[in-house]
């Protein structure tokens, strides 16, 4: 993982630890596991990751997103290609 | 233990859990009806003030001897798709006169509403474009975008600036984006600001889609909706709608004065391999069409009724969509208020729509009633009665 990579990750973690009450984020475990997501929260939870990496995230591109981890590989692989 | 079955009894053991005991998760069955605003379930009379009957018009004596008429003359239903044996000349009469209503050069009828949007949105776009929607747009709307294969985008509810974000980051990609917006939202009842969402589709010259739904009948000098209401018909590009509400049948259209619209009818699948709807739908929906157009006496029925109905809930305290309309939505801070309420209020023979998370808006759940053109002043104020005692005694 290169230096942008573990910083978006690191960053999304920081977003979610606030989002789930300062609860720590094991970045190999899932969103939905770690703070109790129903699917609505989970697509307000893209919009409120879109403004703060500034990044369009199509729901339909989450389909293969396990873990934190690999939304953050999404987050990284969408704004190299802006 | 089959896992595709597993799936099915944990879905259904959710919705169950949501419910109080002795009611029906598949709903309530509707034993006999009295007329478009009464009817009996079970041992109950019922008023009915969750219904989209908007106009009241399905019991309008003009739509059922048309209806009766193209029973007797053309049978039951056409068995087959509009691209083959299910073409009448009934259905392409519907199609030019929901064209001349909204001045368009072009109309597509649907066999139901929500055929109408995954028909006209995943015929519109493909892979590589964007569908940009407001969060609250109808399942419909989500479903005809997952089989469009395009990127969905979401913007926050009714928010022009929130709209605005997300065009600029999408680039060059604006010139193939298509937004998508409804004239009247069916949870609150609220009304797009369609003024800021137009000048925005032509800054980013993107295309502008409206489902007129919930709005067709009830907004506009002659029914057409927000398009008509805000005078910006001639600004958007699609109109979608349904026969199920102010209409009063079943159904769904699509119009626009681009002329790719008949084009539809060679890609869109869920117009394609479907039958076409039965001639009675299509004979009471042109009388309907008629009724409504002309209807200047029931829409300002319909909205005194609504008027009258917002303001009382308002006046006893309850929390409501920002906009007074046919859809009044009563918003509880928990599904047990709401479920404490809604019973409530079917013991006393009303019956009214609840909605749940997560189908209702975050950290809510709703009441929602449906105000008709049919409602008389004394069934209102029976469910003013009813909530204004109910609020007390629940102590919302």
């Amino acid at each position: 993982m290169t230096n942008t990579n573990n910083e978006i990750l690191q960053q999304l973690c920081r977003h979610l630890e606030q989002q789930g009450g300062g609860k720590a984020i094991d970045p190999d475990r899932t969103l939905l596991e770690q703070l109790a997501l129903d699917s609505v929260k989970v697509l307000t939870l893209i919009m409120e990751i879109e403004d703060e990496f500034d990044v369009t995230i199509p729901i339909n591109a989450l389909a293969d997103i396990q873990s934190v981890r690999d939304f953050s590989i999404l987050i990284g692989k969408i704004k190299s290609q802006q | 233990m089959n896992t595709l079955l597993d799936r099915l009894d944990a879905a259904a053991a959710e919705r169950k859990a949501m419910l109080p005991d002795g009611l029906d998760a598949f709903g309530m069955p509707v034993e006999e009806i009295y007329s478009s605003t009464e009817a009996r379930v079970g041992n109950r009379r019922i008023l009915f003030f969750g219904t989209n009957n908007y106009l009241g018009l399905t019991f309008s004596p003009e739509c059922l001897k048309a209806a009766h008429d193209a029973l007797d003359s053309e049978g039951t239903g056409t068995t087959g798709s509009r691209m083959a044996n299910g073409n009448y000349t009934g259905h392409r009469a519907l199609e030019r006169e929901f064209a001349e209503f909204y001045q368009c050069r072009s109309a597509m009828v649907f066999t139901t509403g929500y055929q109408a949007n995954l028909g006209a949105i995943s015929g519109l776009a493909g892979p590589g474009d964007v569908l940009l929607i407001d969060s609250d747009c109808h399942a419909s709307i989500y479903d005809g975008c997952r089989l469009s294969g395009a990127d969905i985008v979401r913007f926050r509810h009714n928010d022009v600036a929130d709209m605005d974000k997300r065009l600029r980051r999408l680039g060059e990609r604006t010139k193939s984006t298509l937004i998508i917006v409804e004239g009247i939202y069916s949870m609150l009842g609220d009304q797009a600001p369609l003024a800021g969402f137009v000048e925005l589709k032509e800054k980013y010259q993107s295309l502008l889609l409206v489902d007129e739904a919930h709005s067709l009948g009830v907004l506009g000098a002659t029914g057409q909706g927000l398009v008509e209401a805000t005078g910006l018909l001639d600004r958007v590009d699609f109109i979608t709608g349904t026969f199920s509400k102010s209409l009063g049948s079943i159904g769904g259209y699509c119009v626009s004065n681009h002329p790719q619209l008949d084009q539809l009818r060679y890609v869109s699948r869920p117009y394609i391999f479907t039958a076409s709807s039965s001639p009675t739908t299509i004979a009471s929906t042109r009388m309907a069409l008629k009724l409504l157009r002309d209807g200047v006496a029931l829409r300002e029925q319909l909205w005194r009724n609504a008027k009258q109905l917002y303001a009382s809930l308002a006046g006893f305290g309850y929390k409501l969509g920002p906009d007074p309309g046919p859809v009044v939505a009563a918003i509880l801070e928990s599904p047990a208020q709401a479920l404490a309420l809604w019973r409530g209020l079917l013991e006393d023979g009303i019956y009214v729509n609840m909605i749940l998370p997560p189908a209702a808006p975050e950290n809510t759940a709703l009441v929602r009633c449906s105000v008709s053109a049919a409602h008389t002043s004394e069934q209102i104020e029976r469910v003013c009665e009813s909530f204004k005692r109910l609020r007390r005694e629940i102590g919302l």
